[in-house]
């Protein structure tokens, strides 16, 4: 299994630097997508499938559709930077230092004694067969029953996403005139 | 609308699986992987993978963007409705201890596994409702659909 992590990893790598290279947004836009379909193969290997659903969905599906869209509003290239790129590269060396530093204080992939595995309560896992009456999902039983409050909270933020985006993009039948008369006068600055 | 023939043959087949796959992940959760937030965007993956090779006006006639609009809100109402339903049954705010032999428990699961069920199927109806809304607002600003 080793090699497939090692090659899986790489390719993560070389993907978002690429992405970071390339100055077409419509290939940035696809090499995002990979970048999603490859964590979600990564996901797959860490064992949570789950998570690996929604980031193939929506990483790779749902997002992607949403930048093409909004990439033929408006332009396909990105406009040449003249700054010079010292100072950010410099950032992003202090910022992946850090992370990196912070990595070293993590315990073990899969390790017992690891913190998250002991810490809030480790019954959880031991009493939620009895709890739940033999339902066997423990990440189910957390999500929806023991952790309920949060979830009902996490929704209600995907609606209130929705009802933003709304608000700030949907074209109405108030301002659909509006458009259509001034797409008719550039029509008519255009012919003449 | 995309002419491409195998493309239209394609999506055709595919979109049934997607759909199917959605309402596996919905509710086979309790015993799998998944759980509503998964399902809501395989569904919606579906419903927008119908939307971009058939064109905005053919999805919205199957999910009119009127009735997507109240079911955003219907989930989470479905979410919050069991936890006051379970207040009324004397128990707390989302205990669904109380549900065990309220309802006809031939047929339904009983206590927390009604609970989970019913509140998974809120999630669900909202994230896939505002995924595709999400899409509706893109789609219909730009001439990509």
């Amino acid at each position: 299994m080793n090699w497939v992590v090692f090659a899986i990893l790489a390719l993560l790598a070389l993907t978002a630097v690429t992405v970071a290279r390339l100055r077409q947004l419509w290939a940035a836009v696809m090499f995002t997508g990979i970048y999603s379909f490859l964590s979600a193969s990564w996901m797959m290997i860490l064992d949570a499938p789950d998570v690996a659903f929604t980031e193939a969905a929506v990483g790779a599906g749902i997002s992607t559709v949403l930048m093409l869209s909004t990439l033929a509003l408006t332009g396909e290239q990105e406009q040449p930077t003249k700054r010079s790129p010292l100072v950010p590269l410099l950032v992003v060396t202090i910022t992946g230092g850090a992370l990196i530093y912070g990595t070293l204080d993590m315990p073990h992939y899969g390790d017992p004694n690891a913190i998250v595995h002991l810490h809030p309560d480790p019954s959880f896992v031991e009493r939620s067969l009895e709890d739940m009456h033999g339902l066997p999902n423990v990440v189910t039983a957390l999500l929806a029953s023991y952790r309920g409050y949060d979830t009902l909270g996490e929704t209600t933020v995907v609606l209130t996403a929705g009802i933003a985006v709304l608000l700030i993009l949907r074209r109405d039948e108030m301002e659909r005139p509006a458009i259509a008369s001034r797409a008719k006068r550039r029509k008519r600055k255009a012919s003449a | 609308m995309i002419k491409f023939p195998i493309i239209r043959v394609i999506t055709k087949l595919l979109i049934p699986y997607i759909l199917l796959f959605a309402f596996y992940v919905q509710f086979h959760g309790d015993y799998g992987p998944g759980g509503g937030f998964q399902a809501g965007v395989i569904f919606a993956s579906g419903l927008i993978l119908y939307g971009l090779v058939f064109g905005l006006d053919a999805i919205k006639r199957v999910a009119p963007p009127i009735v997507i609009e109240k079911l955003m809100a219907l989930g989470v109402l479905v979410y919050a409705g069991t936890g006051f339903a379970t207040m009324l049954l004397g128990g707390n705010f989302l205990d669904y201890d109380v549900l065990e032999h309220s309802f006809n428990h031939q047929y339904l699961p009983g206590g927390q596994h009604l609970g989970i069920f019913v509140v998974e199927v809120g999630v669900g109806i909202t994230v896939t409702s505002v995924m595709t809304m999400i899409f509706y607002a893109f789609a219909s600003r730009s001439r990509f659909v």
